[in-house]
């Protein structure tokens, strides 16, 4: 790249009346990147306090031992809580084990160069923006009604929630592959491992910490996800812990969802409150994650 | 490990080894169907809206769904003109942008820039908690703070009620910010070193170097950043659900109530409509209208990442 600089020395204009202005020009910037910085603390912090405010009458026991309940005082969310745990640990553990196969195949068996290879990988990034919405409407269409006729299941949302944080976890699993060196791989075959042998005995073991972050961010998100089970009804009153696939089931962004609406401020409250322990729950699941990754920060 | 049992001499492989082979194709066979399926997931999208809405086009004509401004689908009798839901939708999606991208920016420009390791160490880790609280909860704070505290207060030029776009634009705007904040960063990050510390050396201050080096470098990344933002707003659907209501508003001001593609789904979806109905198929007709719309939004973004991205050396 060329460009023409011109021949005027330029220490002159440090001491001239622009060099004011520019500085005056950076400290405006600088003021802008502070007020945006700014906004987004302060709407984590207000939106933690306004749901402190609302919902501490109800964080009590009554609130996680509790089924819903026409009075908001005796209103709680155990249903829920257990909904969301069937949910999101069986669509965690499937799209675990579709993802680290996925991963696996892409990253140490196919040619990197396929027609397969490129069409997966492209199918993952499309998978990836597909509004969350739009799985619900395909568990509506195939699983809950029509060809499976699953009907509004503990089943039929963790398919949906399965497909939806595929993507999330192919992406990690991958990376996670790709950051172990080949000069291991080369050493396991160089002493005569077979290529899975090579994988399970000497890939995945210093890959695993990078795929258990991976997956709990992903089960993180289908714990937090609420648009596509609107669909697939979550929304139902549901007065009972899931028994197995077949079972009724709300979970609990479905019931904040459902609090939040309501119209009287003591169901609000519970709504609240039900924020509160979610949100108490992301953090655990987040801590886990990062405790894993410095744990096993290794230097190849 | 096994004794080796290839000794240098042999040319055949024994029985081991090729009963060996045979299991090693038999995995990756059974891997390769497993990575497969998730293009069955794309196709069962595809086809799970396109068929319900060939027969929803049946009943209603093209000219009908996009040639009216009226959206009554579920009352009796229905109308079914697309448009308050499109101009709903792009008023949040607008709104939405308007905050995250030039946020995202900020704060990337703040934390790559001019943030010691100490104040990046501490802000990073709240970004990423904004970025995990789920949408629900944003829809919740939509509700009880930033429709009465900051919607109402900021709009003057109509009265601004219980739901309104503008309360769910910004709130979905916010929603958005960490994620813009980090795909700026990683787009900045690509910037060479040897190109900053070249416009220091010329006696560019921090603001000219932001403005004037980094972010034209950086242009393409931030760009497609920016149009997988535009993609994520329009997909939103539990914020503006609860934040912006459920009437179908043809309107320009974002102080209604006002309904997107995304919220009407989930609206349709809290009724029970039944299989088969022309409702029922509503959501499917729509479906595909914001599947579409997205496809091309994220379609395009990577393009603008593999055509005009500057490659340095």
């Amino acid at each position: 790249m060329s460009s023409v600089v011109s021949a005027q020395p330029v220490v002159a204009d440090l001491h001239d009346t622009t060099s004011r202005a520019r500085k005056g020009l950076d400290k405006l910037f600088l003021g802008g990147l502070w007020m945006f910085t700014l906004v987004a603390i302060i709407t984590l912090v207000t939106l933690v306090g306004t749901t402190l405010l609302k919902g501490y009458s109800r964080l009590n026991w009554s609130l996680v031992a509790n089924f819903p309940s026409p009075f908001p005082g005796d209103a709680g969310i155990q249903a829920a809580i257990f909904g969301s745990v069937w949910v999101v640990v069986t669509s965690g553990l499937i799209s675990l084990f579709i993802a680290m196969s996925t991963a696996i195949y892409l990253e140490e068996f196919a040619d990197q160069r396929s027609r397969l290879n490129k069409l997966i990988t492209i199918n993952i990034q499309t998978l990836a923006g597909v509004p969350s919405i739009v799985f619900g409407i395909l568990g509506l269409a195939f699983i809950a009604r029509g060809w499976l006729g699953w009907g509004f299941t503990v089943g039929t949302a963790s398919a949906v929630l399965t497909m939806m944080v595929l993507p999330v976890m192919i992406v990690s699993a991958r990376e996670a592959l790709k950051a172990v060196p080949s000069s291991l791989r080369e050493g396991a075959f160089a002493l005569g491992a077979t290529r899975w042998q090579t994988i399970v005995k000497q890939v995945l073991p210093s890959a695993i910490p990078g795929i258990a972050t991976g997956s709990i961010l992903g089960v993180s998100r289908a714990l937090g996800e609420s648009a596509p089970l609107i669909l697939l009804g979550a929304l139902a009153y549901v007065s009972s812990n899931p028994t197995g696939f077949a079972s009724d089931y709300t979970v609990l962004p479905l019931v904040i969802l459902k609090y939040t609406q309501e119209a009287q401020e003591e169901f609000q409250a519970v709504g609240a409150a039900a924020i509160i322990v979610l949100l108490m729950l992301l953090v655990a699941l987040n801590m886990i994650a990062i405790i894993i990754r410095d744990k096993s920060r290794k230097s190849w | 490990m096994s004794t080796a049992s290839v000794s240098v001499g042999e040319l055949q492989p024994s029985g081991r080894k090729l009963r060996q082979q045979r299991s090693e194709r038999i995995i990756q066979f059974l891997l390769m169907i497993v990575a497969t399926s998730g293009v069955l997931i794309t196709f069962g999208v595809v086809f799970a809206l396109v068929r319900p809405s060939v027969d929803f086009f049946r009943a209603i004509s093209i000219g009908e769904f996009f040639g009216s401004t009226a959206w009554f689908p579920l009352y009796e009798p229905p109308d079914f003109g697309v448009w308050p839901l499109i101009v709903g939708t792009f008023s949040v999606m607008l709104l939405a942008v308007i905050i995250a991208v030039p946020g995202g920016l900020a704060i990337a420009f703040y934390l790559s820039q001019y943030a010691s390791d100490r104040v990046r160490r501490k802000l990073k880790p709240l970004l990423e908690i904004l970025a995990g609280v789920p949408t629900v909860v944003f829809g919740f704070f939509a509700i009880n703070f930033v429709g009465p505290n900051v919607a109402a207060k900021i709009w003057v030029f109509s009265d601004v009620g219980f739901y309104s776009a503008l309360s769910a634009g910004i709130t979905v705007g916010l929603m958005i910010m960490p994620m813009m904040t980090t795909l700026a960063e990683d787009a900045m990050a690509a910037v060479p070193r040897s190109l900053i510390e070249g416009s220091y050396a010329l006696g560019a201050t921090k603001r000219e170097t932001c403005t004037g080096v980094i972010f034209p470098a950086a242009l393409s990344g931030i760009i497609a950043a920016g149009v997988i933002a535009m993609s994520r707003a329009i997909g939103e659907t539990t914020i503006v659900l609860l934040a912006a209501g459920s009437t179908a508003n043809f309107s320009f001001d974002i102080g209604q109530p006002m309904q997107t593609m995304s919220s009407f789904i989930g609206f349709a979806g809290l009724g029970d409509q039944p299989t088969g109905s022309t409702g029922y198929q509503t959501i499917f007709a729509v479906g595909l209208l914001l599947f579409v719309i997205t496809f091309f939004l994220n379609m395009l973004s990577r393009r603008i990442v593999s055509k005009f991205r500057e490659v340095y050396e």
